[in-house]
């Protein structure tokens, strides 16, 4: 299969480094906003080849990451319930909620399965007519589509023991939440990859327009990500910000029509509750009223009781761009891949473990 | 015979009876065909002992089954200790409803895979569980060898200067079987490299006895054997990420999954820290083998950073090489 090592050639990589060096004149601080990015930052080593001027962010797009606390002892809790089988992305399972993790719970018992997608749910819940099947719905714009298409097809095989807890988030609405907290001066974004080839480039327009900030959509490949930080910095060095697609085998302006309307279809835009940064009005996609049945939160009666944050974990200071890894007391120590205390530890495209796996220049 | 084990199969009775028989002529020798209840033979020298237990889902995938893997794996085992691979035993932990033409496939399987490595099925057990018990067919597999006098291979002996050479592409066996899996299938034309590797040992030895430490990087990749030799040894390890080898097609299922090929499993590798002196010999003695065709040197050991594993990446910056925590998933997003 053709379209790995051609975004790995170091000719082309150099010739893009050299030509961020040379252009490259003001500091810049961009964000790279997918997790996703973030790690193949980290694996490349990239961060060590920019020049010195340019300092990287990670930013808040692991789909993981960003569950809150509560919403996980929500799933917790309805997988204590009996006859309940809980289908989840692999992640998901060993994030700690405020007294558990769904690890934990299917240790003391509870019926918690790994699953790739949520057509491996409908499968379970078809074999498992006795059983209430509940999905783990999280992820942004990427995921959400085939959510919604598990959810259809459930309605016309007329299943009626498949649901879905919606946790679903979407990105626009949270990265103007992050510039309007004001907190982290960016020169630029590296606008999430899967995401885009959902949406399209347009939904950023806003920041671009409204914000002056420079936005560059791209893969996940070293030399997608050096086209990104090129494009990024022609826009700040000219002082021109706009929207810029450097990852064009994946992405059209417009997105995936047919996709958005399957969202559009099943799911409404509601308010969302992100780690580390709260609830954040229409940034989560809901069940629609017309597809209550496949709720979980309208069919289920649970207790999730109080939530507790982790004492000393700042994955949410992380996630909005404002501290680093390093800056956290646990990092490393208290909190490692092996044991960890927050969310961004867990995840393999958590800022923290990417830290931790990969290293940067300061080593581990 | 019925078409599916039963649990009688494995009560000691006549079923029982009667599916060992139906064994035997596949694993045929003369220590074996005495049923006795423990093998006897002799053996003189330094003894290698090592002993696995294989699951694997599916049970057959592209380039191998449960049964190669159970003897390949052992080998190999034996092999990186620098011993010859002589004896296995064999035992079967059987769900019942296991069709009997499967354990029937998997039995030629072992059969040809121990004549190609050259080693004997002396003794063996099997066990038959309700289902749900067992997921299909478990199997263990224990085997002896003899160490050549003047070998010592261990993870603990890498010196700095060492050679880092691997014997191959990365990351096939793993995979070949996730692309099997339900719920994952995806079409992959890379077979598993499962294979036993004793005579590419050996033919290392003959070529050097300076080889220091030697490993077969199955669960956890070529990621964590290398960080085993780096932290038993207590030195560092530099790796050229250009250098290791990757079949395009192992790269972009990885890349899809969001998998790092270093971390896939292998069963037909094997890595090796070996005197610097004498690595051109060993590469090329290597080269020559059947399972060494694709040998290359991918690093170095290193006094600094020791324990850590470091990598050169194609861009000419360094990374960190870390141990996998727990199982692989596939991304989310």
């Amino acid at each position: 299969m053709k379209f790995v090592n051609e975004y790995r050639d170091p000719e082309l990589g150099k010739k893009l480094l050299d030509r961020i060096h040379k252009r490259s004149r003001k500091p810049a601080r961009l964000m790279e906003f997918c997790g996703g990015h973030t790690v193949a930052i980290f694996k490349h080593g990239l961060r060590q080849l920019l020049p010195e001027n340019i300092e990287m962010l990670s930013g808040p797009g692991c789909p993981v990451c960003v569950t809150a606390s509560a919403d996980l002892d929500r799933a917790i809790a309805l997988g204590s319930l009996p006859d309940v089988i809980i289908t989840s992305f692999g992640d998901m399972v060993r994030v700690p909620g405020s007294r558990s993790s769904l690890q934990k719970a299917k240790a003391e018992g509870a019926d918690v399965r790994i699953v790739y997608s949520a057509q491996d749910a409908l499968t379970i819940a078809r074999d498992n007519q006795d059983k209430s099947i509940i999905f783990i719905g999280i992820g942004f714009e990427t995921t959400a589509p085939t959510i919604a298409a598990s959810i259809l097809q459930a309605e016309q095989e007329k299943l009626n023991n498949y649901y879905v807890l919606s946790l679903h988030k979407v990105c626009p609405p949270i990265m103007k939440a992050i510039l309007d907290m004001g907190e982290v001066n960016l020169g630029g974004i590296i606008c999430p990859g899967h995401v885009s080839v959902i949406i399209g480039s347009h939904p950023y327009q806003f920041i671009a327009d409204e914000y002056k900030i420079a936005c560059a959509v791209s893969g996940f490949e070293p030399l997608d990500i050096l086209l990104a930080v090129d494009r990024l910095v022609e826009q700040i060095e000219s002082g021109q910000p706009k929207v810029e697609i450097a990852y064009r085998r994946g992405v059209k302006p417009e997105g995936n029509q047919p996709a958005i309307r399957l969202m559009e279809t099943v799911f409404e835009i509601g308010e969302a509750n992100w780690r580390g940064i709260g609830v954040v009005p229409a940034s989560g996609l809901q069940i629609k009223a017309k597809y209550e049945r496949f709720d979980a939160l309208k069919n289920f009666n649970i207790d999730p009781g109080p939530t507790l944050e982790p004492k000393g974990c700042i994955c949410g200071s992380i996630l909005r761009g404002v501290s680093t890894p390093r800056d956290c007391r646990l990092f490393g120590g208290t909190c490692t891949p092996e044991n960890p205390v927050g969310p961004c530890m867990v995840s393999s495209e958590g800022s923290c473990a990417t830290y931790y796996h990969y290293g940067d220049s300061h080593g581990r | 015979m019925e078409d599916k084990i039963l649990l009688a199969h494995g009560s000691g009775g006549k079923l029982s009876q009667d599916l060992i028989q139906s064994f035997l002529p596949d694993l045929a020798n003369p220590i074996l065909d005495k049923l006795d209840d423990s093998a006897v033979f002799d053996i003189s020298g330094r003894l290698a002992f090592t002993t696995d237990s294989y699951t694997v889902n599916p049970v057959f995938f592209p380039g191998g089954d449960i049964g190669k893997l159970a003897v390949c794996g052992t080998v190999n085992d034996l092999a990186m200790s620098g011993a010859r691979p002589l004896y296995l035993s064999l035992a079967f932990i059987i769900e019942e409803g296991l069709p009997v033409a499967n354990l029937k496939k998997i039995l030629t399987s072992i059969k040809h895979a121990a004549e190609e490595a050259g080693v004997k099925i002396v003794t063996g057990d099997t066990k038959v569980v309700n289902q749900g018990s067992a997921d299909k067919i478990f199997v263990n597999t224990a085997g002896v060898g003899t160490v050549p006098e003047g070998v010592d291979i261990s993870a603990t002996n890498a010196r700095p200067g060492d050679k880092i050479i691997l014997n191959g592409n990365i990351g096939d066996h793993g995979i070949a079987v996730l692309s099997q899996r339900e719920g994952l299938k995806f079409h992959t034309p890379v077979p598993s490299d499962c294979a036993p590797l004793n005579g590419l040992v050996a033919d290392m030895l003959a070529a050097s006895a300076n080889i220091h430490c030697l490993r077969d990087p199955t669960r956890g990749g070529l990621a964590t054997t290398l960080n085993d030799f780096a932290g038993q040894s207590k030195v560092g390890i530099r790796l050229e990420e250009d250098k290791i080898p990757v079949d395009k097609a192992v790269l972009a299922a990885c890349e899809f999954l969001g998998f790092d090929p270093l971390y896939i499993a292998n069963e037909g590798k094997l890595a090796a820290a070996v005197a610097p002196r004498d690595a051109a010999a060993i590469l090329a003695a290597m080269k020559r083998s059947k399972y060494g065709v694709g040998a290359v040197i991918i690093g170095e050991v290193v006094a600094e950073h020791p324990g850590q594993v470091v990598m050169n990446t194609i861009l000419g910056a360094s990374r960190i090489v870390d141990m996998p925590v727990g199982e692989l998933l596939p991304r989310i997003c």
